[in-house]
């Protein structure tokens, strides 16, 4: 469980990131965090593994407060993927990439080399495995750095905006990949500006704007509400948008993905063919 | 890395950032020349005290202020090693007299700092390169330095990135002997060295795709002209070097314990 108590961070060049926060996630719970850039979803996340330790107010993960432990210790349960790929890697081989973390908390050589197979194949990665990391394209990238993270099977796992450089084939496979993460019992948390993305996975939204939160609950309240995902400088998604244009012929209008959309309109035109 | 701090500019106006950066260099390069004349913690305390009221002008106290306690350790380190190698191998008098060696020649390091610093913190890197594209170097190699100037604070950034991602995969910076730590950084440099590898073929490629190099002429937008504060810093800097040289040559200098302790 992870819990933010009225957290203040204020970064060395005084800017003030966080500005209040308070924030509970419970075990086993999907959540994204949205908002503009320099709202402060990044600055929150890296609170969580105790990168940043909070200016004022607690930030404690399964009741521990992140100020009593190094990165290390929380990064056991805490396993955080970065935006960029690339500010990682530097092993001559997939599987010397995926199994750094795996050495660095003291794993046997032969539990590392189960769990470096268990990660490669769950992420479609087994034929690189000893291809050098720099070698492949920005989705595979993107997919070792998961990998690398998963391999110690952290309780729970937070991506740093996943979609970015990813094209819709691959956009897919994450989705489904993080519902069967979250299926399995991990606390899942992404950070990203990709609205449509939110919009089909479902999770619970979290909504921050200038280091505050302006809004939490779940996806079809709050991608739904105009006023505030502006103030977030996000625009509706799609599906919501042209449901509330459309507010006039009696629909429903927390509507935010196709699959919704095409039961809705089942349901009201369907029929009455 | 708070002594790297003193050396990046910022954004700022005053009487001594509107200076001609040929001119400060002057300056600079006299202060450090006359640091390395003398030895004797005198002059050089005069010298350390001299440009003090620079700073002060120049409205960038607190990052000279940071960048002096940046290089204490460094200090330290100079002091303990001249303490150590006068007393094994040089000639010892008394032990005044090699603590007072030994701190001018921690002094001329920190004068030496802090004239770099004032230099580095007052002067735009974009004025730095006009100073050295008028002095007559190709312009290739203006441009490649003050890219690599600039390219500092976004490397520095991007280090900070990388730590974190390793950190979050459970690397221990402080952990084991003096040559493991040493390799624990392996795991931030490559990615590091990588990547600005990247970022310069990447920059190469927009540069010339926005043609670049297409004439071999250049002209300047803003042309370096010296002021009468630049002729009035040259004065300064020209009575400086003589005073020094005529004290070097002709006033025996005083160790300072002779005056404290006659």
């Amino acid at each position: 469980m992870i819990e933010a108590n009225d957290v203040y961070y204020a970064y060395p060049n005084g800017v003030q990131a966080l500005d209040g926060v308070s924030l509970t996630i419970e075990n086993g719970e999907f959540v994204a965090l949205m908002g503009q850039n320099g709202a402060g979803k990044t600055t929150l996340v890296k609170h969580f593994n105790g990168l940043l330790k909070p200016s004022k107010g607690d930030v404690l993960i399964d009741g521990v407060n992140t100020t009593d432990v190094s990165v290390a210790a929380l990064a056991r349960k805490v396993g955080l993927v970065f935006q960029n790929p690339d500010h990682q890697f530097f092993s001559e081989s997939v599987k010397k990439e995926v199994s750094f973390a795996l050495k660095n908390f003291g794993y046997d050589e032969g539990s590392i080399e189960k769990r470096v197979d268990w990660a490669l194949s769950l992420l479609d990665l087994a034929e690189y495995r000893e291809v050098s990391p720099f070698m492949l394209s920005g989705g595979e990238r993107k997919r070792v750095a998961l990998a690398s993270i998963l391999a110690w099977d952290p309780k729970i796992v937070i991506l740093d905006e996943p979609t970015i450089g990813q094209d819709h084939a691959q956009k897919d496979r994450l989705r489904q990949f993080i519902i069967q993460l979250n299926a399995q019992g991990k606390t899942v948390v992404i950070v990203t500006h990709d609205i449509e993305f939110v919009a089909e996975c479902k999770p619970r939204v979290v909504l921050m704007a200038n280091g505050k939160i302006i809004a939490d609950g779940d996806t079809n309240r709050v991608l739904t509400d105009q006023d505030l995902v502006a103030r977030a400088s996000l625009v509706l998604p799609e599906v919501a948008r042209t449901f509330s244009e459309l507010k006039d012929l009696g629909l429903p209008t927390d509507v935010v993905n196709v699959y919704e959309a095409g039961k809705v309109l089942l349901e009201r035109f369907g029929k009455t063919r | 890395m708070s002594m790297f701090d003193g050396f990046r500019f910022r954004r700022a106006s005053s009487p001594i950032h509107q200076l001609d950066p040929r001119v400060k260099f002057l300056y600079v390069s006299v202060i450090f020349g006359v640091a390395v004349l003398f030895n004797q913690m005198l002059p050089l305390l005069v010298l350390f005290i001299a440009q003090i009221p620079f700073v002060i002008v120049a409205r960038v106290q607190r990052e000279w202020i940071r960048s002096m306690k940046g290089s204490a350790i460094f200090s330290v380190i100079i002091f303990s090693t001249n303490l150590l190698s006068l007393y094994f191998y040089g000639s010892y008098e008394s032990l005044e007299w090699l603590v007072e060696r030994s701190l001018a020649m921690t002094l001329r390091f920190i004068v030496l700092i802090e004239s770099f610093s004032i230099f580095f913190l007052t002067t735009s890197p974009d004025h730095l390169g006009l100073a050295l594209e008028q002095s007559g170097i190709p312009y290739e190699f203006c441009f490649a330095f003050t890219t690599a100037i600039r390219f500092v604070p976004v490397l520095a950034e991007e280090a900070q990135s990388i730590m974190d991602a390793q950190k979050s995969r459970g690397l221990e910076l402080e952990k084991g002997n003096f040559i493991g730590r040493i390799k624990n950084y392996i795991p931030i440099l490559i990615p590091l060295i990588v990547s600005a590898i990247r970022r310069s073929l990447e920059l190469a490629e927009a540069m010339e795709s926005r043609a670049w190099g297409a004439i071999k002429k250049r002209t300047n937008l803003y042309v370096l002209k010296m002021k009468q504060g630049d002729y009035f810093l040259i004065a300064i800097s020209t009575a400086i070097l003589g005073l020094a040289i005529y004290v070097w040559l002709y006033i025996p200098i005083p160790y300072l314990i002779e005056i404290i302790m006659p």
